[in-house]
């Protein structure tokens, strides 16, 4: 009889199943995966050395080009450490917009998610429905940083500014009639806390509708159920978080265990799931989706009853105001120092951390006084995940890589950093 | 935290344990990097390793004001205000552990010698320490005694060096380009200059 040998096989480092540059080495026995080896670092940019080199505000922008698919939860962690170790107050309103965004950017994330999972394992049309819906969110982004990404949003002390009072609206074009931009600009009359009123009343019917989509379908179901189990000892004991940890039914979540900002006043509730395979964590994705509904729902009540500033008055972290730097010496040389110097953190070290859509995204600071942190260490939840991914795959099919890839949500910026 | 920080000075004696930030971080021997994180898993009931890393105390306290960054310094008729708080040894292993059933944290601290930077591997006590612990040889070059597979995970294949090292510029050492006589990538010594546009300045 013939010999019959496993063979390897190479995935990616360009793969449209990849989710980004995962280079796979993968070891097989016919179809079935005996040993996985994830190579990662293709796109690794040394942001950690980046910022060493950098007075503390410069490097906000950094954060945003982790995790590009959930990027002010990024910042929040980045502005709480400085803020922690500066000792300064963030005014009310500035808690509850990083509040409001965060969700926002947790729906962001997982909306990709979910379309970019539904586009491996061979759904073509979620991935439209959840773009329709993120291109939403993405304005919201648009319309209080100016950018659609990288919004560098969040700022020590507080958020950049408040909230725009107007919508940006669509343009006339050749490419719409008058009629199709009536519309488009329906919803884009008031503010933006008006438009995200109105997003957020209309956001379920859309779950609805990827769940009558996905849920129950059969196709979706035989390609997830049972696949890459993870128990829950296991899960922490791989250093999973958020809701790879979730999914195997561990009731865990930074936002209730360990409140940071103005969680503790917010009300929603943590899905967990039970066998913890990819279909569980499909479902807790889907249900996080709407308790971010709800809590988004919660600020902008807060936020419509409740102005105020947004930044903290401390100006030795941020910037005066323009008009009193044209008669106020003061506030002329404070304006000078921080953007020549920037400012100097106490000596020390400090660990802050918040419930970033993928699990717990940390960030390590340490300071020698200087106004250039001494090392910065990123703790990206993806790499946790992605490093169990021999074990995830062990003895599954090779379809089912591309499935455990999706259920994962790695993305490259935060786990190569 | 007051009841964990009480147990834990019963167990590791109190001059190791610091509070700052409501965050406590437990200074250990290397020797005793084992012992501590078994005793930290079992005892203390520390469930997860949420990250380990590794920390390069080489300038530690230094700020550009005397005139390492350029010609004529940066010292504008100011007194070097840097830290007092030279590290004895150059490089530090930092973990950060997380209880998931008591909802607690904990930091633990080892340093390591800059002529033998090695410690024993914890991948035995937490799973996860295995690619942190791959980050942390690649990029501060901390070798982990028992790692099974201490290869380089983030930097390019054939990397030379150690890059979040002190001494490491951050321009990096080498370059490449394609070479059109030779039909492949080449590596040649970088191009550019090393320059600093904000100095790093020390005020207390």
């Amino acid at each position: 009889m013939a010999e019959i040998r496993n063979y390897t096989l190479n995935f990616g480092p360009q793969h449209p199943a990849a989710h980004g540059v995962l280079r796979l080495i993968l070891e097989i026995d016919g179809e079935v995966i005996e040993r996985a080896d994830p190579h990662i670092g293709l796109l690794h940019r040394g942001t950690e050395k980046l910022i060493e080199s950098k007075p503390y505000n410069q490097s906000i922008g950094y954060m945003d080009r982790l995790d590009y698919v959930s990027i002010m939860c990024n910042e929040h962690a980045y502005v709480m450490a400085i803020e922690t170790m500066l000792g300064i107050k963030v005014p009310e309103r500035a808690q509850y917009i990083r509040v409001m965004f965060d969700e926002i950017t947790r729906i962001l994330n997982h909306l990709m998610w979910l379309g970019t999972h539904g586009l491996d394992v061979g759904a073509m049309s979620i991935f439209l429905y959840a773009f329709r819906e993120r291109e939403k969110l993405i304005d919201c982004y648009e319309a209080v940083s100016g950018s659609r990404m990288h919004a560098t949003y969040y700022r020590p002390g507080g958020v950049y500014r408040d909230l725009p009072d107007k919508m940006p609206q669509y343009l006339a074009s050749d490419f719409r009639t008058d009629k199709e931009l009536k519309v488009m600009n329906e919803n884009r009359q008031g503010s933006l806390l008006d438009f995200i009123a109105d997003f957020v009343k209309e956001f379920p019917k859309s779950i609805q509708q990827y769940d009558e989509l996905l849920t129950d379908n059969r196709i979706w179901k035989q390609r997830l159920v049972n696949i890459g189990i993870v128990s829950a000892s296991r899960a922490k004991q791989l250093g999973f978080t958020g809701p790879m940890l979730r999914g195997s039914g561990v009731a865990w979540d930074l936002r209730k265990n360990q409140p940071y900002a103005v969680y503790d006043q917010l009300e929603f509730d943590i899905p967990v799931g039970v066998t913890g395979d990819s279909y569980d964590r499909y479902l807790v994705h889907m249900e996080e989706m709407r308790q971010s509904n709800h809590i988004i729902k919660q600020c902008v009540n807060w936020l419509q009853k409740n102005p105020g500033t947004v930044m903290s008055d401390d100006h030795k972290v941020s910037p005066p105001k323009r008009t009193n730097m044209k008669d106020d010496m003061e506030s002329l040389i404070h304006h000078f120092k921080l953007f020549t110097e920037g400012y100097c953190l106490p000596e020390g070290e400090v660990y802050r951390a918040v419930e970033h859509p993928k699990g717990e995204f940390g960030v390590y600071l340490i300071s020698d006084g200087a106004n250039k942190p001494y090392r910065v260490k990123i703790r990206a939840p993806g790499f946790a995940h992605l490093a169990a991914m021999d074990e995830m795959v062990r003895g599954h099919m090779l379809s089912d890589v591309v499935t455990i890839i999706g259920t994962q949500d790695v993305v490259f910026g935060e786990i190569d950093r | 935290m007051q009841d964990l920080k009480a147990s834990l000075i019963e167990v590791f004696g109190e001059c190791h344990l610091v509070e700052a930030f409501d965050e406590l971080t437990l200074t250990v021997d290397s020797q005793d990097i084992i012992k501590t994180c078994l005793k930290l898993r079992d005892f203390f009931s520390f469930d997860t390793l949420i990250d380990l890393c590794g920390v390069d105390y080489l300038t530690y306290g230094q700020s550009d004001w005397n005139g390492n960054a350029s010609a004529s310094g940066f010292s504008r008729g100011r007194n070097h205000q840097g830290s007092e708080d030279r590290h004895e040894q150059r490089f530090a292993v930092v973990y950060h552990l997380l209880s998931v059933s008591k909802n607690k944290r904990i930091r633990v601290k080892s340093f390591v010698d800059e002529a033998e930077p090695i410690i024993k591997s914890v991948t035995d006590i937490w799973v996860s320490a295995d690619w942190y612990e791959r980050e942390a040889f690649d990029l501060m070059g901390i070798l982990f005694e028992n790692h099974t597979d201490l290869r380089r995970i983030l930097t390019d294949y054939g990397f030379k060096g150690h890059p979040l090292r002190k001494d490491f510029p951050m321009i990096g050492e080498v370059e490449m380009r394609y070479d059109e006589d030779l039909g492949r990538v080449i590596y040649e010594k970088v191009s550019i200059e090393s320059n600093i546009n904000i100095p790093r300045v020390i005020r207390k």
